[in-house]
């Protein structure tokens, strides 16, 4: 056992050593992207491809040479690949959603260590801001929910979303505020309480606000969301140009579909780099500063309100504007999708990378989605094969058949994350990548006065 | 010039009074020690002063303004830096960035500025860790531990971050509590050595709670002695050291008799 581990050790040091980093990386890069263009419906070549990512980020390599391929295949190789299986542009696309999420309640939770369960409530904001002034529901104020007749004009051009993304980002910091405001005085568990509350009034008013005016047209959701417009010419580009490389032809619908994903994929670098720079800022240290110790924090004149007003805030602007992106891609938003567990959710995401952590809450993001929409739906389909077929279980002698449908792996998500999560708190209670403190260079030496 | 001067100030508990009718008045550049028994309200005091308890009677004043009112924050914005009694650094956070804390309200950067990293900021984070650098020389911290948590630092070394975190504010006047406590005799003399260079060379005015009485004779220019939550006592360590309520207070009333009546045979 002993030995297995210093041999595993020592594999990992050369790993890292003179080009090996590289070489590892672009062979991994390749492998992926080969494998999952000769068979695009293959759950674990896209996994392997996927897992190129973290080889990228964690091997020693130059910062110039992580960019430029991270580059290549978020914007060259993804969108090629994703037009051959739409599917896994899905998955990317769902995987920087719950990453903005988790990066942003990563703030609030990671750095301030303000435990809110209703975060999901932010990108509620953010997802019915566009859903009502992106659809006809303005028109439709005064029609019950289903009675709305169904030639109703917009009211806003199709691409005042890209307006409305900064629209989200203002009105859900805003909420965050507001929220904040008469809470920021709780702590811990108390603080958890209430913003557990607050998270279930605003999915309850998405529920309820279709009447005395129809402002959300109830449990029923809002849609048709507008999208908006995608360049022109994009869909020849990808129908000839393309075509050849793609192998197939490709529908406005998933034109729409790697659309997002480039959207979603350039949000995501953008709050990256806005919660790295404000982490590592005086806002930042006074984050840390009031999650380490409050009285410490006050003495040394920090401001305790607006220093946790401000960590709401951030965090919740990135919901807001995720939530945006969402409503137009999805063209339809309903109360359900803000549920309490959708919050739990993003927190298990980030206690699972790491509360702090930056690259941590996004692998803990991937890790859960993928979990979610690809394996545990691949078991799901396995068994589903299996019990069409007409093998028995070995060594007892079962008949698939005959095994219950409730056995259903999809079903059991909520069970995989509770072990998960206790197996974590047992065994890497700091998440999967915890959180560092940036290392200074000094400017002094020894000697120096 | 008075620094701070405060008048009648009490604070209560429930039913306790835990500071009562306090008055107390600091001189620029003065070195003075608040001692007492244990339970004499002195953390109390302090905490009185830098705003965490709001005192229910009396006046504060620091530097010519009232402190009462103020939030703790502001009344650290107004020069007043402070040590705790159980040490309280930020252990997840390096040791430099502990002093970065200490000059939260010096630095002047926003939010949007740290964003886009203009060159005004930039240059401020440069300056600010290059004068946390001198604190930590200041202190006697060596430069190697500059990127270490706090949190693994041995005793000595933390007490010393407490103290260049306070002095990074810039403050008028620096409140020390029980500095030495849990130190061997020479961390002592080192200690009391910085807070002598603390004044003698930064001008910053130094009220500490001590107990060793080593500490407190051979570094305090004036002595103010609290027993209940009232001041008993002060003067000048020798008025201090002969004062009859006080070796009351800490021996017991009995106790200092019988110590009278051994002097006299």
């Amino acid at each position: 056992m002993k030995n297995i581990k210093s041999f595993l050790q020592g594999l990992l040091a050369k790993l890292q050593e003179g080009k090996n980093p590289y070489i590892f990386t672009v062979v991994h890069i390749l492998l992926g992207t080969i494998w999952v263009y000769a068979s695009p419906r293959n759950n674990i070549a896209f996994i392997v491809l996927l897992a190129s990512l973290y080889s990228l980020y964690a091997l020693n390599t130059k910062a110039t040479f992580k960019a430029v391929a991270a580059g290549l295949l978020a914007f060259v190789v993804m969108p090629i690949l994703g037009a051959r299986n739409i599917f896994f542009l899905e998955i990317i696309f769902q995987i920087s959603v719950f990453s903005a999420l988790a990066l942003g309640l990563n703030i609030v939770v990671g750095f301030a260590g303000l435990l809110n369960l209703g975060y999901g409530a932010f990108y509620a904001v953010g997802a019915y801001l566009w859903a009502f002034f992106g659809s006809q529901q303005i028109y439709a104020l005064q029609y019950a929910p289903g009675t709305q007749p169904s030639d109703l004009p917009f009211l806003l051009p199709q691409d005042a979303f890209y307006l409305f993304i900064l629209v989200g980002i203002i009105v859900s910091a805003i909420t965050g505020i507001l929220l904040g405001t008469p809470v920021i005085r709780l702590r811990g568990d108390y603080l958890a309480i209430v913003t557990l509350g607050f998270g279930e009034v605003i999915r309850v008013l998405a529920n309820n606000l279709d009447k005395p005016l129809n402002f959300t047209n109830g449990p029923q959701g809002i849609t048709p969301i507008q999208r908006p417009s995608l360049p022109p010419d994009a869909l020849e580009f990808f129908n000839t140009g393309l075509r050849p490389i793609i192998g197939n032809s490709v529908s406005e619908g998933q034109l729409y579909n790697v659309f997002f994903y480039l959207l979603a994929v350039i949000m995501i670098v953008l709050i990256v780099f806005v919660a790295r720079r404000l982490e590592d800022s005086k806002l930042g240290r006074a984050w840390t500063a009031v999650r380490e110790d409050e009285t410490a924090a006050i003495a040394m004149g920090i401001p305790l309100v607006s220093t946790k007003l401000a960590a709401f805030a951030v965090g919740a602007s990135f919901a807001g504007a995720m939530g945006v992106l969402m409503a137009a891609s999805r063209t339809f938003v309903s109360p359900e999708s803000f549920s309490f567990m959708q919050s739990i959710g993003v927190l298990s995401m980030v206690i699972l990378g790491g509360a702090g952590s930056i690259p941590g809450v996004i692998l803990g993001a991937a890790t859960v989605t993928i979990l979610n929409l690809q394996i545990l739906q691949g078991l799901s389909l396995y068994l589903s094969q299996l019990r069409q077929s007409d093998a028995v279980i070995p060594i007892i002698n079962f008949p698939w058949r005959e095994l219950s449908t409730q056995l259903d792996p999809a079903k059991y998500q909520r069970l995989l994350f509770g072990l998960i999560l206790i197996l974590m708190m047992i065994f890497r209670p700091t998440g999967l990548i915890p959180a560092e403190r940036r290392k200074r260079e000094l400017q002094l030496k020894e000697g120096d006065e | 010039m008075t620094l701070l001067d405060t008048h009648q100030v009490v604070k209560r508990f429930g039913g306790l009074t835990a500071v009562n009718k306090m008055d107390f008045k600091l001189d620029q550049g003065e070195i003075v020690s608040i001692i007492g028994p244990n339970g004499a309200g002195k953390t109390t005091f302090f905490n009185t002063l830098t705003g965490i308890y709001r005192p229910e009677e009396g006046k504060i004043e620091f530097d010519g303004h009232t402190l009462i009112g103020l939030r703790p924050d502001q009344i650290a914005g107004r020069g007043i830096a402070r040590t705790f009694q159980n040490i309280r650094l930020f252990g997840g956070m390096s040791v430099i960035e502990n002093i970065l804390i200490g000059m939260h309200v010096q630095l002047k950067q926003n939010p949007a500025e740290a964003i886009l990293r203009n060159k005004k900021f930039v240059g401020e984070e440069r300056e600010a860790e290059l004068k946390a650098e001198r604190l930590m020389k200041f202190v006697g911290l060596d430069l190697s531990l500059a990127n270490e948590l706090a949190k693994n630092l041995p005793y000595g070394g933390q007490r010393r971050v407490e103290i260049a975190r306070a002095l990074a504010a810039h403050p008028k006047l620096l409140l020390l509590d029980e500095p030495t406590a849990g130190m061997n005799p020479q961390e002592t003399e080192e200690a009391v050595r910085l807070f002598r260079r603390v004044r003698d060379e930064k001008g910053i005015t130094v009220l500490l709670i001590e107990h060793d009485m080593r500490v407190v004779m051979s570094i305090s220019e004036r002595i103010s002695v609290m027993d209940y939550g009232e001041k008993i006592a002060e003067g000048s360590p020798s008025q201090i050291r002969s004062n009859q309520r006080v070796i009351e207070a800490y021996l017991g009333r009995g106790a200092a008799a019988s110590q009278h009546e051994e002097k006299s045979l």
